[in-house]
């Protein structure tokens, strides 16, 4: 029988911060622009030139580890990380490796209604490299500073998931939590949030870990996924042929589904870290720690158990509309305005979440403001307009927040309650429907819901849908 | 009007006076750098024709009374690992043989608001590694004391320039010793604060932790003057201290009655050349003659300074110079195939021997398996050096050292045995070390005719201190001028 | 105790410095290098067990900025001095075969 394996997996995340200015110098962090354009003397390495750090890298960092349940470091360094490589001007990361700003925190996660913990071993801070252009044409690369110093928080797990499914589980709750906490937007495609996978096979049962080697390059949950199952099934591969897995550092091509290793002869991986003679320690005292934990939000686990005492809705609408800080936003803020918190959720669930998906967009990218929501529930629940108009007039604030109140009134959505109106019409589609007409009065129902229908039809949907049923029902006794 | 003859501060009062004018000045030094410079070959660039611009401006300046301060329109040499905006740095080095700043160093830039006029750059050990600016690519720089001699190093391009009355003053750095050992060997006085008084911010780093920028001219005041306008706690560098007194001027008096004057012993033993240890121990005898109270006691820890130190320095010198590898500026290889050849060959081409010797030093020093057993026990010296320095001024205010060994070698004396050079920087190394500040100053010259330098050690931020023992020497002893000076000053007036 | 340097950590070192070294040069590194281990070695004479490794004499800390972008485009100035440019970038040999 062929031998069982268990992979077993633990990760380096790296997220670039949301500050404005560079970690060492006061270059914009902007994505995009023209190649070189946030550029200065410090963040290109140019002799001479001096890095200072940046107060809000470290209040962001301290935020996060305190989020993860870490131990902030007190006296704190950087150090530098020695390695030749173009998109690294100076030739040295200017990283943390021996006093990193955080240590031994934890995050919860639950896949397939278990939940467990995944270890945090530390969390550093560091910059970002610059970007390589390849030019295919005359086997050269072109260098581009943009991105280097972009203030970035690496956060080293233990190595404790066992699937892909754990792994991206772990990273859609460190997404939530630094979400939450504003430090970072977390996009995985624009390299705001990066994952080295670093990943070895043992037989079950063994008390070993195998040896382990680190995946780079994976720029999407499904590229993390295919990449941890063609990972694991290399190495089961090697080792029933009787051969070893080298640990080594291993590049993922998603297009062909296969990673190949990065080494080099030129490579020795020796970094030569020390202590950063250009910057001095930092010290962090409890009352620093007080005011970044005052100043922290509150985050999902927190208010998924607020919702529960504050709002009466469903579990698993709580947790939708939590997933993502800016939606939970909306949904508190229009509640208060219309104190209808079950409409608001319906709102978010059905059409919020049939629109998001149609247009192919995120949460944080929703542009409506809640007073529009909460204001269309009014005008539904009031009777102003009806289901179907509400629905039409809420495509419309989504798509372009409009005030729904000054958008109904504009184009004559309002329900019409005029009864005589309507006795002119109901005796019109009466008149011209005498098969329905027969069908209902001889027991068939569904003949009566035909003429709602024709008589909706007929007011351009604006009546009242309630009423027309009644008046119809009285008419045709 | 002897123009070069004067100290910066008699030339920046007669300015002031308008007795003559920035132009004045700026000319007559050129016309000295026309006399000497193919002699004494102190500078790598000589920027007249925009030292002559800028001193038109200055005196503009200085007419309408917005520039009134004792360094305006008074020439400056920057040593060459000053970044100055457009201008020529090349750490006299070929890997830098093209580069030009995009801005100009805070040091020089406050001498700049100050009114300074920078006249070039001066030649130094290829990135201040090496103590007798030799291993410059650009040609060694001779003492004006003796032509056959070195100037030292590895600001000896300053200290030459200074001596040789080719400028006023000059800026130096010291890393361990590269101001106060030029300075001695050159009979100029020359001053390394105490570390992040001067912004490091333009200054290209050789050992970060223990590089720091400082004056050399003729005489103690204007060393206190030109540092004065010097230190400022820079937001740039990080390593920049605030400190409670910037007055270094108060401290200019010739007064050292109840000043406490330690001896460091285990400086006198073997190694101490005989004439260069008698004219220090009869500096000291001025000191006590006038009131100070001199005692000998044992500093401890004198024969580690140079091991932790070639360890932090090579160390951080191997990271600080990765940086130079063909991609952003400087020298690149012209053929190559490939990444790592490319920088391979550009940096094997651009650095030399003295450079390459301590990047593989302290790569290996960093080296996994090394760190502990080399990096951290050097730093751990240094801290118990640190300790030792403290406990001594527990009890003295300033140390009285020797500022070398000997006097100057002779060129092509020293570069083939680089443990032996490194050896020479016995009494200064330990004082970078502890980030202490020193000065060199010229108490009289060997039988050869070659000056001796005495070294003056403070505690930290006790730069007052070290400016009045230094002062009231001077004041028993008339500035000496090298032979090479006096010759020339007298062909002009003959002329 | 003296110190002996075998050719592979040179070459180790080299690629480490990014150095290369024609074969009197490695001769010259090895035998500079024995001989500045030795002399470093007498260090470990010396009795360093509890202090503190100190990078900086002196108790500074917290030097920081704050986040306020202050430079524009500094694109003309950082490309001042490339070897090798093309639109905008510094041109290097291709980094990935």
């Amino acid at each position: 029988m062929a031998k069982q394996y268990e992979t077993v997996i633990g990760l380096e995340v790296h997220v670039e911060l949301a500050t404005k200015t560079k970690i060492f110098c006061s270059c914009s962090t902007q994505f995009g622009g023209a190649p070189n354009t946030h550029t200065c003397p410090v963040c290109t390495g140019m002799p001479g030139s001096l890095p200072v750090l940046n107060r809000q890298v470290v209040e962001y960092a301290m935020a996060i580890g305190l989020a993860a349940n870490c131990e902030i470091t007190r006296v704190c360094k950087f150090d530098r990380k020695n390695y030749f490589y173009p998109d690294n001007p100076q030739n040295y990361q200017i990283s943390q490796l021996y006093l990193p700003i955080a240590r031994n925190g934890y995050v919860e996660i639950g896949t397939g209604g278990t939940r467990k913990r995944v270890r945090i071993h530390e969390m550093h801070m560091e910059e970002d490299a610059g970007k390589l252009v390849h030019d295919e044409w005359d086997d050269t690369s072109l260098v581009d500073y943009n991105r280097s110093g972009v203030p970035l928080v690496e956060i080293v797990s233990e190595p404790d998931m066992r699937s892909a499914d754990e792994v991206i589980a772990y990273l859609e709750k460190l997404r939530m939590i630094i979400q939450y906490l504003g430090a970072s937007d977390c996009k995985l495609q624009e390299g705001s949030m990066r994952a080295d996978v670093n990943l070895s096979v043992r037989e079950t049962g063994a008390k070993e870990f195998g040896t382990r080697t680190e995946m780079k390059n994976l720029n999407s949950f499904k590229a993390i996924a295919r990449a941890i199952e063609g990972e694991r099934n290399r190495q089961i591969e090697l080792l029933s042929e009787g051969k070893k897995v080298i640990q080594e550092t291993r590049r993922w091509d998603d297009n062909k589904e296969a990673s190949y290793a990065m080494r080099s002869k030129e490579d020795a991986q020796d970094y030569r870290y020390f202590p950063d003679p250009d910057l001095v320690p930092i010290i962090i005292s409890d009352e620093w720690i007080e005011r970044v934990k005052r100043n922290q939000p509150e985050l999902r686990d927190e208010k998924l158990k607020r919702y529960k005492k504050e709002f009466d809705i469903p579990q698993y609408d709580a947790e939708i509309i939590t997933a993502s800080r800016h939606m939970a936003e909306l949904f508190e803020r229009a509640s208060a305005l219309c104190g209808k918190p079950k409409k608001v959720s319906n709102w978010l669930m059905v059409e919020t979440m049939r629109l998001l998906k149609e247009k192919n967009m995120e949460p944080e990218e929703l542009a409506f403001s809640p007073e529009n929501l909460a204001g269309l529930i009014e005008l539904a629940e009031n009777g102003t307009i009806n289901s179907s108009v509400a629905k039409e007039v809420f495509e419309k604030i989504f798509t372009d927040n409009v005030n729904p109140v000054e958008y109904t009134e504009k184009h004559g959505l309002k329900t019409v309650n005029d009864e005589k109106e309507l006795l002119k019409v109901l005796e019109k589609v009466i008149a011209e429907n005498p098969q329905a007409v027969v069908d209902y009065r001889g027991g068939k129902e569904k003949a009566l819901g035909a003429l709602v229908g024709q008589t909706m039809k007929a007011m351009k949907g604006k009546a009242n849908p309630g009423m027309v049923n009644k008046k119809l029902r009285e008419i045709l006794q | 009007m002897d123009i070069t003859g004067m100290t910066a501060v008699e030339l920046g009062k007669r300015i002031q006076k308008r007795e003559l004018s920035a132009v004045d000045a700026v000319k007559a030094y050129l016309a000295q750098i026309d006399q000497v410079e193919a002699l004494v070959h102190g500078f790598v660039t000589v920027d007249r024709e925009g030292a002559v611009k800028r001193a038109e401006t200055v005196q503009k300046k200085i007419d309408d009374g917005t520039l009134a301060g004792p360094l305006a329109g008074v020439p400056a040499a920057i040593k060459d690992n000053l970044c100055t905006k457009g201008m020529l740095t090349t750490c006299s080095s070929r890997i830098l043989e093209n580069f030009k700043p995009t801005f100009t160093a805070e040091a020089v830039k406050r001498l700049e608001n100050a009114g300074a006029v920078v006249i070039g750059k001066t030649n130094m050990d290829e990135f201040a590694m090496g103590s007798t600016t030799e291993t410059s690519y650009f040609g060694v720089t001779r003492n004006p004391w003796d032509l056959e001699h070195v100037p030292g190093g590895s600001s000896g391009g300053s200290c030459a320039a200074v001596a040789a009355e080719e400028c006023p003053y000059a800026l130096g750095s010291d890393t361990g010793g590269s101001i106060r050992q030029p300075s001695s060997f050159c009979g100029v006085v020359g001053i390394k604060p105490t570390y992040g008084t001067v912004s490091r911010y333009g200054l290209i780093a050789y050992g970060s932790s223990l590089d720091q920028i400082g004056p050399i001219a003729k005489d103690v005041t204007d060393c206190a003057v030109i540092l004065e306008t010097l230190a400022a706690c820079d937001r740039k560098d990080s390593t920049s201290m605030p400190r409670e007194n910037y007055d270094f001027r108060g401290a200019l008096v010739d007064d050292v009655k109840g000043m406490k004057i330690g001896i460091p012993q285990d400086y006198f033993i073997e190694g101490l050349d005989k004439e260069v240890k008698e004219h220090i121990l009869r500096a000291a005898a001025v000191l006590k003659e006038k009131g100070a109270a001199v005692e000998e006691f044992d500093l401890s820890l004198v024969q580690y300074a140079i091991p932790a130190y070639y360890v932090i320095a090579s160390a951080e010198a191997s990271s600080n110079l990765s940086r130079f590898d063909g991609v952003k500026y400087g020298y690149r290889t012209s053929e190559y195939e490939g990444l790592h050849q490319m920088y391979k060959k550009s940096r094997s081409e651009g650095f030399g021997a003295e450079v390459k010797r301590r990047i593989m030093l302290g790569s290996f020093v960093l080296s996994s398996g090394y760190y502990d057993a080399y990096y951290l026990k050097a730093l751990r010296t240094k801290a118990l050096i640190k300790q030792a320095f403290d406990k001594a001024f527990e009890k003295y205010d300033v140390i009285l050292a020797p500022a070398a060994p000997t006097t100057a070698p002779e060129l092509g004396a020293s570069l083939n045995d680089p443990l032996k050079m490194y050896l020479g920087d016995i009494y200064t190394i330990s004082v970078n070390l502890a980030g202490l500040p020193g000065i060199s100053i010229p108490v009289g010259t060997d039988s050869k005719g070659l000056p001796v330098g005495m070294q003056i050690i403070a505690s930290c931020f006790d730069e007052a201190k070290l400016f009045r023992a230094a002062y009231a020497y001077e004041q028993t002893k008339a500035y000496e001028r090298p032979r090479l000076v006096k010759e020339t000053r007298k062909e002009r007036r003959e002329r | 105790m003296a110190n002996k340097i075998s050719d592979e950590v040179i070459e180790y070192v080299s690629i480490l410095a990014k150095l290369e070294l024609t074969e009197q040069e490695k001769k010259d590194a090895k035998a500079d290098m024995e001989k500045m281990l030795d002399y470093i070695d007498t260090l470990n004479e010396l009795d360093t067990d509890g202090i503190e490794p100190v990078s900086h004499v002196f108790p500074v800390h917290n030097v920081f900025r704050d986040d306020i972008v202050l430079n524009g485009d500094g694109s003309g100035d950082t490309l001042a001095n490339a070897p090798l440019e093309k639109d905008n970038s510094f041109k290097v040999p291709k980094t990935i075969g």
